[in-house]
């Protein structure tokens, strides 16, 4: 019933947009942003390159149609046997033959001279003012910003994720917001650096005009100088699985002296996270923070609702290790199963909402083992 | 090649035995058109099947959020719809083309080595029972995409080693299919016929089993050390163990590049039959097409890394495989020219397979400049991984391939059949393809360049409106393919009783025989002048 219910609101929400959006088509063309039908021309020399090779290929390509699909348009109206044409008997023309291997080739140096020196542009990446290394999780990104020594990873918004079996139109930003976004100071150089620790992913924004694979093992790079302030959104581009659709980039380009102060308040955060992780909780904390983790960590996988989706994912709900001894948790939250899907997560939350997570598993989700985790047993655990 | 000398329809049939009766003919056949016709029913039903999982596909995608299947399930239904199509529909489906007409085109009594043949077929519906059977495992089907790029490819369970094994049974039937075809065309082609005689279809598949012969065991080789990795401790491609996860996708796309024209040259080469024969005019520029076919095939062996740009290689490897992308433009331009050409000054009619074919050029060549704006580094940096990608190569293969193949299958259907089809039925087979294709593809280039990534379950809602109509066409599309089945049911049933010539403008052995064309046929070669 809720799965039909889910179903009528999707298709009936879907055709009224259709609607919607054919008529705001009809009068001005393309006023709608949904109908959008054009690479962005974004806010980055390197975007600005794209757009521009994009566009001028564009025209080659309508140009050559145009003369090609013409001919052809012209022949089957002016040449069909019911116009009365008989048929012509040649079978070869040297001249037109080189002259069309010939002009398509000086067709493609002149494409290939603007697109050598655009690539040439986009790829220097030196002489940067910042790095910024980005590493792919399934399904979440990793950003530690090398000089400012800010370090978090960023994953699909809770409201996102409870908006899927939902109602998708009530995010404006459906599956392109996060729960903490990268901030970078518009004007400089950054130096973008990308690999991956499970699979490959690749780190994708529009907006900024370049994506680039992160590998397991290999360092990549990219760069980008934003020039207007602003959220910039995009998504992982290379299959990682699962949620390969649910791993999105957002991008908030600041001015900065604003990028300044957010460092600032970032480490001040962290410090205070420290101090929180060196006091004993209450039970309720525990379970409130733990649930917060537990939406962004963990229910892309073991859902929502704890089930998982046997047998890739495992539920929580029952699980022997969830309501078996604290050790084998512990040992497998925080250094995960190689060769599966679970991560590693010792690395990823720090010591106040691993035990939060691992006490709302174990007492919630329809588990209730009774026992509290505390931000010190995880300290002891490292 | 043309000019053969009439041949006596009768000829052959005062000593040749017909079919063995019952079902068992169909397993033991060794006749060039009975293995013929099973590839492709064979290729059909796997075009029916990758074509139910596609609308699986186009179900989801219909509106965002998730409605029908859980994102895993997703992964699953592209990948198996990509190879179910690509080794179960085309290129079966080019191999049927092969053994019904290469002998028939070159006045050679059979294939050369039938019982090989036999097995090549034979090979495939157990190839594909053993990748069907993933759906049914734990764990499911293979869901890492049809491109099995690890590390991912290995986090799949039970599935993985069968979808290899299947694989490896797939790329057996196609080398052996292959050198069948090679051995056929250069050794038992009729007196007087020599290689620049030869129609071109038949030159264009020569050209396509050399790429089958060089590009297969490579692909065995990658799905090999998948393997091995997985199961024996190997690390060719795991980087905590000294490996390269890079190194499969260069393996893989010095596969994968021949492959997609491995989907494509026989389709050029049947393109290459319709168009003379309905403009009522020789071919354009025979030589250079032959010249142009094998150009292609050469460079399709040094551009694999253009799918591979945003790896992160060097400058220079960039532009290499840039500039040597862009080149394949000019052979392809030459061919495109030539069908253009062949078409200017004919006295053209407008039947089915020659709708198909004009089609295939006008579509084929968006697919081509789709290409060719990929080929463009700085911008295939936004492209790559999109829905233009997936516009792209769906524009090339199915409008591209796939309508290759409904031309010659309404071009040839009467000399296989002895009856023509339904025309009224076939035109309306090939607009209502024509435009729910478009209606399903084109705005998929719109998506892409929007920024929405391929081989997603769900999509911010931006790209809801496009998806919908993309939904629709793809709907459109495959119910369009029921009517497929019955025009050519009809068509093996009865109908109006097909002369040898069939089309007025054929020109060719094949339609020197009577039609139906008789279970043996040049059991003495044919003279061609």
């Amino acid at each position: 019933m809720a799965l039909d219910r889910r179903l009528c609101r999707g298709w009936v929400h879907g055709v009224s947009r259709a609607a919607a959006g054919l008529a705001a088509l009809l009068p001005l063309g393309a006023a709608h942003a949904a109908w959008e039908f054009n690479m962005p021309r974004g806010v980055t020399l390197i975007s600005r390159e794209a757009y521009d090779q994009h566009m001028l290929m564009l025209w080659w390509c309508v140009g050559i149609g145009v003369v090609v699909f013409g001919a052809m348009f012209y022949s089957m109206i002016r040449h069909r046997r019911a116009a009365g044409h008989t048929a012509a008997n040649f079978h070869h023309n040297t001249f037109a033959e080189i002259v069309w291997t010939v002009i398509p080739v000086v067709i493609l140096v002149l494409m290939a001279i603007p697109a050598t020196r655009a690539l040439i542009v986009m790829e220097d990446t030196s002489e940067s003012d910042m790095t910024l290394k980005v590493t792919g999780h399934q399904w979440k990104w990793r950003y530690e910003y090398l000089e400012d020594g800010v370090d978090f990873f960023s994953s699909l918004a809770p409201e996102s994720r409870e908006a899927i079996y939902s109602d998708a139109y009530s995010r404006e930003h459906y599956l392109l917001e996060v729960d903490n976004e990268v901030v970078l100071p518009v004007g400089r150089k950054v130096r973008i650096l990308l690999t991956a620790n499970d699979v490959i992913h690749a780190w994708w924004v529009p907006a900024l005009g370049m994506k680039k694979d992160a590998i397991p093992g290999f360092i990549n790079e990219l760069w980008t100088r934003i020039d207007e302030p602003g959220v910039y959104r995009g998504q992982c581009a290379e299959l990682c699985g699962k949620d390969h659709g649910y791993m999105p980039i957002v991008v908030r380009a600041v001015s900065s002296e604003e990028y300044a102060a957010w460092v600032g308040e970032h480490l001040a955060a962290r410090e205070t996270a420290a101090q929180a992780a060196l006091r004993d909780w209450s039970r309720e904390e525990l379970m409130a923070r733990g649930e917060e983790v537990y939406l962004t960590a963990c229910a892309a996988c073991h859902q929502q609702n704890g089930r998982g989706v046997p047998p890739a994912f495992p539920a929580i709900t029952g699980s022997p290790i969830a309501t078996g001894p604290l050790d084998t948790h512990l040992d497998r939250v925080m250094n995960g199963k190689p060769g599966t899907a679970m991560a590693a997560f010792a690395e990823q939350l720090d010591d106040s909402d691993l035990a939060a997570v691992i006490t709302f598993q174990r007492n919630a989700l329809g588990n209730a083992v009774g026992d509290v985790v505390q931000p010190a047993a995880i300290r002891a655990a490292r | 090649m043309s000019a053969a000398t009439t041949h006596d329809a009768h000829h052959d049939d005062h000593h040749h035995h017909g079919p063995d009766p019952g079902v068992l003919r169909w397993v033991f056949t060794t006749n060039h058109k009975d293995i013929g016709t099973l590839y492709l029913v064979f290729s059909f039903l796997m075009l029916l099947l990758g074509g139910v999982l596609a609308l699986g596909i186009r179900a989801e995608l219909w509106s965002p959020g998730l409605q029908f299947v859980d994102p895993d399930f997703f992964n699953q239904l592209t990948t198996m719809h990509a190879l179910i199509m690509v080794f179960g529909a085309i290129m079966p489906a080019t191999v049927g083309f092969a053994n019904w007409m290469i002998p028939m085109m070159i006045g050679a009594p059979d294939m050369a080595l039938p019982r090989m043949n036999n097995w090549s077929f034979w090979l495939l519906p157990f190839a594909f029972a053993l990748l069907l059977a993933t759906f049914f495992m734990e764990g499911g089907a293979p869901a890492a995409g049809w491109t099995l790029y690890p590390p991912l490819v290995l986090q799949g369970g039970a599935n993985l080693p069968f979808a290899i094994f299947a694989i490896h049974l797939m790329g057996i039937s196609s080398v052996m299919g292959s050198i069948n075809i090679i051995v056929t065309i250069l050794n038992m082609r009729a007196p007087g016929m020599t290689l620049l005689k030869m129609p071109l279809f038949v030159w264009t598949w020569l050209i396509t089993a050399f790429l089958l012969v060089a590009a297969m065991p490579v692909f065995a080789g990658a799905v090999t050390m998948l393997l091995t990795d997985k199961f024996f401790g190997t690390s060719f491609f795991s980087a905590a163990g000294g490996g390269d996860p890079v190194l499969f996708q260069h393996i893989f796309w010095f596969f994968g590049h021949p492959e997609v024209y491995i989907m494509i040259l026989p389709s050029f080469g049947i393109v290459s039959q319709v168009l003379p024969t309905f403009s009522r005019k020789p071919l354009f520029g025979y030589e250079s097409m032959v010249y142009a076919t094998a150009s292609i095939a050469f460079l399709s062996f040094i551009v694999w890394a253009h799918h591979m740009f945003t790896v992160g290689m060097p400058l220079a490897g960039e532009l290499f495989f840039m500039y040597t992308t862009m080149l394949i433009a000019v052979p392809t331009g030459v061919k495109v020219f030539n069908w253009a050409a062949t078409m200017w000054r004919g006295s053209l009619t407008f039947e089915t397979p020659m709708l198909y074919a004009i089609a295939f050029v006008i579509l084929f060549t968006i697919g081509g400049f789709s290409g060719l704006m990929l080929a463009i580094v700085p911008s295939d940096f936004q492209y790559h991984d999109t829905y233009f990608v997936v516009a792209h190569f769906h524009y090339v293969l199915v409008t591209g391939a796939l309508f290759g193949i409904f031309a010659g299958v309404f071009y040839w259907l009467p000399k296989w059949t002895g009856n023509m089809y339904d025309e009224r039925l076939g035109k309306w087979h090939f607009w209502l393809s024509t435009i729910f294709v478009n209606i399903l593809f084109f705005p998929q280039h719109f998506l892409g360049l929007a920024g929405m990534p391929r081989r997603i379950p769900d999509y911010a809602v931006q790209f809801a409106d496009w998806n919908m109509v993309s939904s629709i066409g793809g709907f459109g599309f495959g119910l369009t393919q029921l009517l497929f089945a019955w025009i050519v049911l009809k068509c093996c049933r009865g109908g109006k009783q097909a002369t040898s010539e069939v089309w007025d403008g054929s020109d060719g052995l094949e339609w020197t025989l009577p039609s139906p064309a008789p279970y043996h046929t040049f059991e003495t070669p044919p003279a061609v002048r």
